[in-house]
């Protein structure tokens, strides 16, 4: 089980939340020019990163609300969690606190 | 309950007892367990219906939001934050998101103006005022062992060091969603979805059980 740290509510169960899949997927400019083999892989194309991972959760039992998570996808060691519009933390200049809210 | 036949059937004050009496809350065939599941003076089990709630969802800084504050008594902040009033009572359940909790009577079908009052505070601002009383039923467990049945099932830490007395969350018991409100040192206020509030009471009762018998040396 993951303990993992909702940015308004604190630490709670992982059966509390739903996984969202990778975040930072951004909607195509312009749809209408996209192929469909394009539009195929903007919709269903996901990485399968072996380590840091950017990915979306939602704390459904909870304050209800998306959030951000870079977890290790080898460990399972979450690295960061950060709000929904916040670019993807860079891990390698600066240490960040996996803990998402102060409580 | 019934909130889309509000003005013509309820606002007349000779059918409220009619209506009261047709109404059957979603635990009422459980009252007698939960009186004999209850042990006195360790924990017991109730049942308290028809409690008016509606769901807030504004943005609390926004004039609307102010608003909404000043019918209810406040909206609270942050998560686990009750605000209180005079006519009710206002759980955190998101940021954006409140569940306001007032007695049964302050429903607009019995004659309370809770629900129409809110309604108009926000107006036409960006938001919704929901009546949701038949959403959800309340349970009380109560007692000096009511933590250590709630514990059983639910992964909050409920220590009294963490988890104080006027702290509300929305979390699982039992496995199922369930907003969990602590009244008092001892005293739970636990609101389950109507058609989960049967499995729950029943579920509640069986982490009661043991309190019944004598200690296990």
């Amino acid at each position: 089980m993951l303990l993992i740290s909702c940015p308004n509510c604190g630490p709670r169960d992982e059966t509390e939340f739903h996984y969202g899949g990778q975040a930072h997927v951004a909607y195509p400019e312009n749809p209408n020019d996209l192929n469909d083999r394009e539009w195929a892989e903007y919709l269903f194309y996901r990485d399968n990163t072996k380590g840091n991972f950017a990915e979306r959760w939602v704390h459904s039992t909870g304050c209800r609300k998306w959030f951000n998570m870079l977890r290790d996808t080898v460990t399972y060691d979450i690295k960061a969690v950060y709000k929904m519009g916040e670019p993807r933390p860079d891990l390698t200049n600066e240490a960040i606190s996996p803990e998402g809210a102060s409580k | 309950m019934a909130e889309t036949a509000l003005p013509a059937e309820t606002s007349n004050p000779a059918n409220i007892d009619k209506l009261r009496a047709a109404r059957r809350s979603p635990a009422s065939h459980l009252s007698e367990n939960f009186a004999s599941g209850s042990v006195a003076g360790t924990v017991a089990l109730k049942e308290i219906p028809f409690q008016t709630m509606v769901g807030i969802r504004v943005d609390r800084e926004s004039d609307a939001g102010q608003r909404l504050a000043s019918v209810t008594g406040g909206l609270p902040a942050a998560c686990g934050e009750v605000a209180g009033g005079e006519r009710a009572t206002t759980l955190w359940l998101g940021p954006d998101e409140f569940l306001v909790v007032a007695p049964e009577t302050a429903h607009d079908s019995l004659g309370g103006d809770l629900v129409r009052a809110l309604f108009e505070a926000l107006g036409d601002a960006p938001g919704q005022v929901v009546d949701l009383s038949a959403n959800r039923t309340t349970f009380e467990l109560s007692g000096i062992r009511a933590k250590d049945v709630l514990e059983k099932s639910c992964s909050l830490d409920l220590h009294p060091r963490a988890f104080h007395a006027g702290t509300a969350l929305a979390t699982e018991i039992g496995n199922i969603p369930a907003v969990l409100w602590k009244t008092g040192e001892d005293t739970f206020r636990i609101f389950p979805r109507a058609s989960f509030a049967a499995f729950l009471g029943r579920w509640l009762l069986d982490g009661m059980k043991e309190f019944a018998s004598p200690e296990v040396p």
